[in-house]
């Protein structure tokens, strides 16, 4: 099964995503000094969104597994993000 | 010992493992033990839930105090709701039916994590234990009813945090059931048995796998969000500590409301398989019941704001659910009107998991319809809070789920036990239920219209006569409980031994033997045909 090989990722990989997450961490730490107003939150979350990605990626090696993983962890997501946004026609129109 | 015509294998009632007596219960893996255990953990807290209904029933039989003070009947009723919901209907289908014919179903030996599958019961039991020792415990026992409305919830005296705890560590149990039942179906599957080929109940179960495991996470950290307010003061939703209490309606709806589908689903899963094989007739619109069964969960996820159309919420907030309500309807409707039409010109034979169904197709029905005048804004601001409400999801949930799971009882008896059931007593048990269900829960809606609230001990003599008849309903329904119990149980005594076949299904579980053997099949069979193939 193509699902069950062993996928062997260089130990250097592993050192490039954990500085690009701890990049990420630090330039999420210093987006919130500057006042951007609306717009800080969405940064923060969009930071989020790519470290994530990095982590499911990589270290869960979804970047190995069949592309119906890939949909069905996208698919959650959207309904997560559909849910929010049905929270917000509330907070945002009261 | 009942050993089969066809193998030589032990059925999974006699096996002799490791352990025995009840040690060869508890510890057990196999997924038809695990399902007995779900089965009788579940009707002692169905018995305890029911009791305390009645009881409650007997407080609202005239106007003042009956046999119980206000704050008793405060925590009756929200220990009624936190067991029906959380302990009874919540698991009852998947957990007892699921876990016993999923794998049966689909061609397997056992689910895909045996021993993750009891750990769920245990978390299951750990749970309910929490809950009922808050009863006991602390200063008094929790009055906020199931639903642990903030800001209340964390002021009330009452103790809160091990009932909190315990919906929360109940969530648990539910999220591995549901995680283990969709690995089963994508990994366990018969040879042959493509998506197609899969019969209704798996389908129903896949669906509810996917609410199981996508939104009780919402409601674990909901609850978790109410121990810190109360115990790190961190203002979620209290206003004064910057908390919104919306927001907690918020995340409490958006888990309880495609809970309902949890609690529904698999019941309708369990119908079509009661009617198509006591019709002797292939589901009518086998695919487009396969849709319906993936829209309403789907659409389900989104309609949680009709729960709170009085709350307070915004204009466009309340358009939107009212419209997406009105959606869910009609995938509901398509399920019903496939009912009808597998039934038209099918060879009907009037067993008694058949009337059932039958009682099911009537009750939900006027608890969907009621659920629409609840979708409608105008009439919401009218109703909410008064008995309809509580007349209204009695009949989804407890007309629906509960009459789906005695149903499925009857229907799939003979197979988990190898005994046939006295019909005569069974039918009389269903007739007094039926009637005492309706004569129960029926009057509520009036009541409702009248103006009655909910959840108020007392009441205005004008709503006298309607109360009367309903706790005469109650008295009924619970003659009719007791019959059907006693039956069941007295019929495990039963000379008459189950054929593998007894009802004439086509489905995976009727060709193995009544009870099955441990490993469910000799060998695992290669599925060639459609799930229902009456031709």
């Amino acid at each position: 099964m193509e699902n069950e090989k062993n996928h062997i990722i260089p130990y250097r990989t592993f050192l490039f995503v954990l500085a690009g997450l701890i990049t990420l961490t630090l330039t999420s730490a210093v987006v919130t000094q500057i006042s951007l107003g609306t717009f800080t939150v969405a940064i923060a979350l969009i930071i989020a969104t790519i470290k994530s990605s990095l982590v499911l990626r990589v270290f869960m090696h979804l970047k190995f597994e069949s592309r119906m993983f890939s949909l069905a962890v996208i698919a959650v997501v959207l309904l997560i993000a559909t849910v929010i946004i049905i929270t917000l026609l509330d907070y945002l129109y009261r | 010992m009942i050993y089969q015509k066809d193998t030589a294998e032990p059925s999974y009632l006699d096996y002799k493992g490791k352990y025995k007596g009840i040690f060869s219960w508890i510890f057990s893996t196999d997924h038809k033990r695990i399902a007995l255990l779900y089965m009788f953990s579940i009707l002692t807290f169905f018995a305890i839930g029911a009791t305390l209904g009645l009881l409650m029933k007997f407080e609202l039989i005239a106007p003042g105090r009956t046999i119980m003070s206000a704050q008793a009947y405060n925590a009756f009723f929200t220990l009624h709701g936190i067991i029906m919901i959380f302990a009874v209907v919540i698991p009852g289908l998947p957990a007892v039916f699921g876990n016993f014919l999923l794998p049966i179903m689909i061609g397997a030996k056992d689910v895909a994590f045996p021993r993750i599958n009891l750990l769920s019961w245990y978390l299951y039991v750990t749970g309910v234990s929490l809950v009922v020792i808050s009863q006991f415990t602390g200063q008094g026992p929790p009055d906020t009813g199931w639903t642990f409305y903030a800001p209340y919830s964390f002021r009330t005296a009452g103790n809160m945090l091990p009932a909190v705890f315990g919906a929360f560590v109940l969530g648990f149990s539910s999220i591995l059931t549901g995680l283990n039942f969709l690995v089963t179906i994508h990994r366990m599957r018969a040879p042959g048995m493509t998506w197609l080929k899969m019969p209704l109940f798996p389908w129903t179960l896949y669906a509810t796998g996917w609410v199981q495991l996508l939104a009780t996470p919402i409601i674990g950290i909901t609850l978790l969000m109410i121990v810190a307010e109360r115990t790190l003061h961190i203002g979620f939703f209290d206003p004064t500590l910057g908390g919104d209490p919306l927001l907690y309606q918020h995340l409490f709806w958006t888990y309880s409301h495609p809970a309902v589908y949890i609690m529904i689903l698999p019941a309708m899963g369990a119908i079509s398989e009661i009617i198509t094989t006591y019709s002797h007739k292939a589901i009518f619109g086998y695919k487009f019941m396969i849709a319906s069964v993936l829209a309403i969960a789907f659409v389900g996820y989104f309609i949680w704001g009709h729960h709170m159309f009085t709350s307070g919420m915004s204009g466009t907030a309340l358009y939107t659910f009212s419209l997406l309500t009105f959606i869910v309807a009609v995938p509901s409707a398509i399920k019903v009107f496939n009912w009808i039409a597998t039934m038209h010109q099918g060879s009907i034979d009037l067993q008694t998991p058949f009337y059932w169904a039958m009682a099911f197709l009537f009750v939900f029905m006027i608890g969907g319809f009621s659920g629409l005048i609840l979708g409608s804004l105008a009439a919401n601001v009218h109703l909410h809070n008064t008995h309809f409400v509580v007349a209204h999801f009695h009949f989804i949930v407890f007309g629906g789920t509960g009459f789906a799971f005695f149903g499925a009882m009857h229907y799939w008896y003979p197979k988990i036990t190898g005994r046939m059931y006295d019909t005569r007593w069974a039918n009389i048990g269903l007739v007094l239920f039926f009637i005492g269900f309706i004569t129960l829960y029926g009057p509520m809606f009036y009541l409702g219209f009248k103006g009655m609230p909910r959840r108020y001990y007392d009441y205005d003599e004008v709503f006298h006569a309607g109360n009367i008849v309903s706790t005469m309903g109650s008295w009924v329904l619970y003659s009719g409980l007791v019959i059907i119990v006693i039956n069941l149980f007295a019929s495990l005594k039963s000379k008459i031994k189950a054929p593998s076949d007894p009802w004439g299904g086509k489905t995976l579980e009727w060709t193995i033997p009544s009870p099955p053997p441990v490993e469910n099949f000799e060998e695992i069979p290669t599925v060639t045909k459609g799930p229902y193939n009456y031709s």
